[in-house]
C-alpha cells in the first residue's frame, strides 16, 4: 500500500513552504527516523524525517521547488502501512508547544521565554513539523542533582518541613553552602503570591509554595478536563521561570534591525560554504552577533551574584531548542571566538541532540546569555523571561517587509524587531541600550562581524 | 604609597597574637605591637595565672575533706610564696610560648606603645620603641587589640593603692594570704578571687550592687551559686552599693549601704572587681575620628571602625571580654581582610567561671529567653543523682537548658556544678549547628559522666527525664 508523504507545516499559519532538498531519491529504502527532504520557509529551514519504514516510489515535487502548499503530497512511499513522514499537521498546537525549527539552533531560553519554540529567523522558507514520534526518552534537564545530599542544620530541616521549604531549591548561607535558620527565615518572606526578593535574601530564594487555589475552586468543573501529570522538566520549567520572574528585576529594550544586507549576506556565505554542505541560518548570524556584540559590551555578559558581579569571559550563547515536553537551551561555547560555519554546524549538531534528549548537562547548563527566536511562528516581538543567572535574554522576532521612512520617502525593507530583556541588578538600561547598538550595527552591516 | 606591612596588630593578647597568627598562615606580612608583654592579661595576668591559683585552692581545701574519701593526712598547710609561685611560673611559661609563636609565623613583634596618625591605606602606626626611640610604620589594615583593665570609681575609692586595695593585678602577687578580705562585684573576676582565697581559708565577703550576684548568669544559676559559696563560708551582700572604700590603719574599711541600712565592713584587703575599662586612650583614636561608646570602640560585623583598614577586636570593642571572644574576632577580621568570606560573627559565646563550684553557660538565660518573645521550654538536672557525680562526691549544681518550645533549637544551657566548664562547649556545638531536642535526646552520652546530667536536662525539657 502506497502512502502519500504530505508538505509538513511548521506553524499553525504556515501555509507553504519551498522544497530546499531531497535526501532520497525513488527506489530507496527508509526507515522510521531517517532524513528524508529538508523544507524552508522564510524563518527556517528544517528536515523531514521518516516515520515509517518504505521504498520511496515517487519523488512528487522535485527539489527546489517553491510555494508547496501545507498537506500536498511530495512523494510517495511504498510498502509501508500506516502514515508516511508527514509530521503530523500543527493545529495540535495546544500542546506545549510547537517545535522548534530544525537545523538552526532553536532560540528561546530554556527558562526563558513565553514558549520556546525557535527557529532561526527570516531565511528562506519552509518549516518542519516537528517530529513528537520520539520524545519520551532521555534526560530531562534537571535542576538539581537528584539524589545529592543536602547539607542543612537540623533546625532548618525542621522549619523547613513545618513550612514547606524544598531545601534542594535553597543555597545556604552557612560554612560549606550549609542551610541554616535563618536561610530558611529568609527564604519564605511571605507564603503567599510572588513577592518581591527582599534585597537581603539568599540566592535563589526558594520558591515558598504558593497557595493556589484548586481549579475547582477556580469554576473549572472536574471531569471538564485531562490531567497530564507533570514531568521533571516541566516541573523545572515551571520552577525556574518562576523564580527567575519573581525575583529578577526584569526589563525590555526593544528595538527594529534591517536585515535585507543580513539575509543577502547569509545567501553568499551559504553559496561559499556549500560544497562542505553548511548552510548557516539567519539564527546562527544572530548567535555570532550577539556573541560580538557581547564581547564590544561586556558589561552585558554578566552575572549577578550576592557576592558580586561575575564578568564573563566568554560569551556563551545559550540557544532555546523546544522539544517535545519542554524547551531546553543548548550552549554554543565561547562564541565570539568561533567562526560561522563553525556556529552552524554546532547549532544543528546541539540542536538535533536536544530535540533526542542526548545532550550532555555541560551542553545545556551554564551559558551567560541566551537567544530566544520565535520568528518563525509569525511572532513581531516579545520579552523572555531572564534565564538566570544570565544578565539579558534576546528574544527574536519574525523578519517581514514592512514600510520604512528613508530621508522623507517611504520604502520597503525586511526588518526583524529584537527585545533585550536585562536583570536590571547587573545590566542597566543605558548598558542594554549600548548591547542593542552594537548588535544593530553587526546586523545590519553584517561586514562589521569579521573586524 | 609603600607598606611596610599587610597587617599590623596593635596588642599581642589572645585576641592580638591569634589575630597575627591567622594573619601570616593567610600569607599576609604582619607585625604586632606589644607595649608589655606576649599575651596580653590573659596570660600573664588573667585566665592562665588565675586557673593556676585556683587549682592550688582547690587542692588545699580538697584535703579538708579528705575523710570523705576515706584517707587522711596531718595537718595540710600550703606555703603561699609557692603558689604565687607557680602561677607565675605558668604565666612565663605561656607567654615564652606565644613568642614562639610569632617567630614561627614569622610575625614581627614590635615592643613598644602605639599611637595612631592619619595614613592611607590605613592609619599609620607610630611607636614608642622600649629600647628607645620612634619607629613608624605603614600598612594596609591596622587591628586594634587593645584589650581592657580593671574599671575603678575613684570617687567611691574603688581603685588600687599599691597596698591593700587591689584589682585582679595586685590580687594575683599579694606578699601574704589576707585573713579577712571584701571583694567588691560578683562578676566572673570577683567570684573567682573570692573563692581562691576562700578555699585557702581567708573570711571573704562579697558586695555585690545587683540583687543577684554573678547578675550575667541565669538566675537560678545565682540562687544556686550564692547557696553553695556561702556554704563554704563567703558572705555576701547584695543589691548593696560601697558608698566608700578606704584604708585604714589594719587594713580596709568599706562603707556598704543596702536596703535603706548603711553599715561599715573592714578586712585586711579588699579587691576592686567592679567591671571593665576598654584600652582606649592614647591612642590617636579622637583625631582619626573612630567611634568610640563607653570606652569601647565601635564596630560593624566585619569589626571595622568606619575608618578605612581600621579595625577593632576584643575587648576594646566591647562585652562580653572574654578572651575567646577577642581571638574568635581576630580571625574573623583578618579573614574577611584577607578576601575570604568567614561565616557571621553568630555563634553564641560561652562564659565560664572559675569557682568552687564552677559557672559555664551559653546562649540565652531563660529571662533572655522570655525577653526576646519566646515560649520556652525549660529543663533542669541535678548533679546529686548522677552516678558519676555522686561517685566522686562532686554533688553540687545542676544543669539547666532552654529551649524554644515553637521550634525545639535549643537557645540557652547554664550549669553550676564540678568541671562544667569543660562541658559546656556540648551545648555551644549544639547551639552553633542549630541542633533541636531531638538530636540532644538521640546523641549517646557515655555512663558513667557528669555529662549524663546534661542529656537528662533536655529530656526533662520535653517531659522525659529518666532518672528522676
Amino acid at each position: 500500500m502506497s502512502i502519500d508523504i504530505l508538505m509538513p507545516a511548521l506553524s499553525p499559519t504556515m501555509e507553504e513552504g519551498a522544497l530546499a532538498k531531497w535526501h532520497v531519491k525513488k527506489g530507496d529504502t527508509v526507515k522510521s527516523g531517517d532524513v528524508i527532504a529538508e523544507i524552508e520557509t522564510d524563518k527556517a529551514t528544517m528536515e523531514v524525517e521518516a516515520v515509517d519504514e518504505g521504498v520511496v516510489e515517487e519523488i512528487l515535487i522535485p527539489e527546489g521547488t517553491e510555494g508547496v502548499k501545507v498537506n500536498s503530497p511530495i512523494a510517495r512511499l511504498s510498502g509501508g502501512d500506516g502514515v508516511a513522514a508527514a509530521p503530523p499537521p500543527p493545529a495540535q498546537a495546544e500542546q506545549p508547544e510547537p517545535t522548534p525549527a530544525s537545523p538552526p539552533p532553536a532560540a528561546a531560553p530554556t527558562s526563558s521565554s513565553p514558549s520556546g519554540g525557535g527557529g532561526p529567523p527570516p531565511g528562506p522558507a519552509g518549516g518542519r513539523p516537528e517530529d513528537k514520534l520520539r520524545g519520551g526518552e532521555g534526560p530531562a534537564p534537571t535542576p538539581a542533582k537528584p539524589g545529592a545530599r543536602v547539607f542543612a542544620s537540623p533546625l532548618a530541616r525542621r522549619l523547613a518541613e513545618r513550612k514547606g521549604i524544598d531545601l534542594s531549591g535553597l543555597t545556604g548561607s552557612g560554612p560549606h553552602g550549609r542551610i541554616v535558620k535563618a536561610d530558611i527565615d529568609a527564604a519564605q518572606p511571605g507564603a503567599r503570591a510572588p513577592s518581591p526578593a527582599p534585597g537581603a535574601a539568599p540566592p535563589h530564594a526558594p520558591a515558598a509554595p504558593r497557595q493556589v487555589q484548586t481549579l475547582e475552586q477556580m469554576g473549572i468543573a472536574p471531569g471538564s478536563y485531562d490531567l497530564i501529570p507533570l514531568d521533571g522538566m516541566r516541573k523545572t520549567v515551571a520552577r525556574r521561570m518562576t523564580d527567575s520572574f519573581r525575583d529578577v528585576p526584569h526589563f525590555p529594550l526593544t528595538v527594529d534591525l534591517e536585515i535585507d544586507r543580513l539575509l543577502d549576506a547569509r545567501a553568499r556565505i551559504n553559496a561559499a560554504l556549500e560544497k562542505q554542505g553548511i548552510k548557516v541560518s539567519v539564527n546562527d548570524l544572530v548567535i555570532k552577533a550577539a556573541a560580538v556584540a557581547l564581547k564590544q559590551v561586556p558589561e552585558a555578559n554578566a552575572s549577578y551574584s550576592p557576592e558580586g558581579i561575575a564578568m564573563h569571559h566568554h560569551a556563551d550563547v545559550a540557544m532555546a531548542v523546544a522539544i517535545d515536553g519542554g524547551l531546553i537551551t543548548p550552549i554554543i561555547r565561547a562564541a565570539e571566538t568561533k567562526g560561522l560555519a563553525q556556529i552552524a554546524t554546532e547549532a544543528k549538531d546541539l540542536a538535533e541532540r536536544a530535540r533526542t534528549r542526548k545532550l550532555k548537562p555541560e551542553e545545556f547548563q551554564g551559558g551567560t546569555f541566551s537567544v530566544s527566536n520565535l520568528g518563525m511562528f509569525g511572532i513581531r516581538s516579545f520579552a523572555s523571561i531572564i534565564n538566570e543567572p544570565q544578565g539579558a535574554i534576546l528574544s527574536v522576532g519574525a523578519g517581514e517587509k514592512r514600510p520604512v521612512v528613508r530621508g522623507d520617502q517611504l520604502a520597503v525593507a525586511t526588518v526583524m524587531t529584537v527585545t533585550l530583556t536585562c536583570d536590571h541588578r547587573v545590566v542597566d538600561g543605558a548598558v542594554g541600550a549600548r548591547w542593542l547598538q552594537a548588535f544593530k550595527v553587526l546586523i545590519e552591516d553584517p561586514v562589521t562581524m569579521i573586524v | 604609597m609603600a607598606t611596610d606591612f599587610d597587617v599590623i596588630i596593635i596588642g599581642a593578647g589572645p585576641g592580638g597574637y591569634v589575630t597575627a597568627i591567622r594573619a601570616a598562615q593567610l600569607g599576609l606580612k604582619t607585625a604586632i605591637v606589644e607595649r608589655e608583654a606576649l599575651g596580653g592579661v590573659c596570660l600573664n595576668w588573667g585566665c592562665i595565672p588565675t586557673k593556676a591559683l585556683l587549682k592550688s585552692g582547690e587542692v588545699f581545701e580538697q584535703l579538708g575533706h579528705l575523710g570523705d574519701y576515706g584517707i587522711s593526712v596531718d595537718k595540710p598547710a600550703y606555703d603561699f610564696g609557692k603558689v604565687i609561685e607557680r602561677s607565675r611560673k605558668v604565666a612565663a611559661q605561656l607567654a615564652a610560648g606565644v613568642a614562639f609563636l610569632m617567630k614561627k609565623h614569622k610575625v614581627e613583634v614590635i615592643e613598644g606603645t602605639a599611637k595612631l596618625e592619619k595614613g592611607a591605606p590605613a592609619p599609620k602606626v607610630v611607636v614608642a620603641l622600649k629600647a628607645g626611640g620612634l619607629r613608624s610604620v605603614q600598612a594596609k589594615n591596622v587591628i586594634l587589640a587593645t584589650g581592657a583593665r580593671a574599671r575603678t570609681i575613684p570617687a567611691a575609692g574603688l581603685e588600687p593603692d599599691g597596698d591593700r586595695i587591689w584589682t585582679y593585678r595586685e590580687a594575683m602577687v599579694p606578699k601574704a594570704c589576707p585573713k579577712s578580705l571584701i571583694v567588691v562585684g560578683s562578676g566572673a573576676i570577683g567570684i573567682e578571687f573570692a573563692s581562691f582565697y576562700r578555699a585557702l581559708g581567708a573570711q571573704v565577703t562579697v558586695v555585690e550592687a545587683l540583687p543577684r550576684i554573678v547578675p550575667v548568669e541565669d538566675e537560678e544559676v545565682s540562687v544556686a551559686a550564692k547557696k553553695a559559696y556561702e556554704k563554704r563560708g563567703m558572705k555576701f551582700y547584695v543589691g548593696a552599693n560601697v558608698k566608700k572604700l578606704s584604708k585604714t590603719r589594719t587594713g580596709v574599711s568599706v562603707q556598704v549601704e543596702a536596703g535603706g541600712k548603711s553599715e561599715t565592713l573592714e578586712a585586711e584587703a579588699a579587691i576592686v572587681a567592679v567591671g571593665i575599662s576598654g584600652n582606649v586612650e592614647n591612642l590617636g583614636l579622637e583625631a582619626l575620628g573612630v567611634k568610640v561608646d563607653r570606652s569601647h570602640v565601635v564596630i560593624d560585623e566585619h569589626c571595622a571602625t568606619g575608618v578605612p583598614g581600621l579595625y577593632a577586636i576584643g575587648d576594646v570593642a566591647g562585652p562580653p571580654w572574654l578572651a575567646h571572644k577577642a581571638s574568635h574576632e581576630g580571625v574573623h577580621c583578618v579573614e574577611h581582610i584577607a578576601g575570604l568570606k568567614p561565616s557571621g560573627l553568630t555563634a553564641p559565646i560561652p562564659g565560664c567561671t572559675y569557682a568552687n563550684p564552677q559557672i559555664a553557660s551559653v546562649g540565652l538565660t531563660e529571662a533572655q529567653a522570655k525577653e526576646k518573645g519566646l515560649d520556652v521550654k525549660v529543663g533542669r538536672f541535678p548533679f546529686r543523682v548522677n552516678g558519676k557525680a555522686i561517685a566522686a562526691g562532686e554533688t553540687e549544681g545542676f544543669v539547666k537548658t532552654v529551649f524554644d518550645a515553637a521550634t525545639g533549637a535549643l537557645v540557652g544551657a547554664h550549669m553550676i556544678g564540678a568541671e562544667v566548664t569543660e562541658m559546656i562547649q556540648g551545648y555551644a556545638l549544639a547551639i552553633t549547628l542549630e541542633a533541636t531536642e531531638a538530636e540532644l535526646h538521640a546523641t549517646v552520652y557515655p555512663h558513667p559522666t557528669m555529662s549524663e546530667a546534661m542529656h537528662e536536662s533536655a529530656l526533662d525539657a520535653f517531659g522525659k527525664v529518666l532518672h528522676i
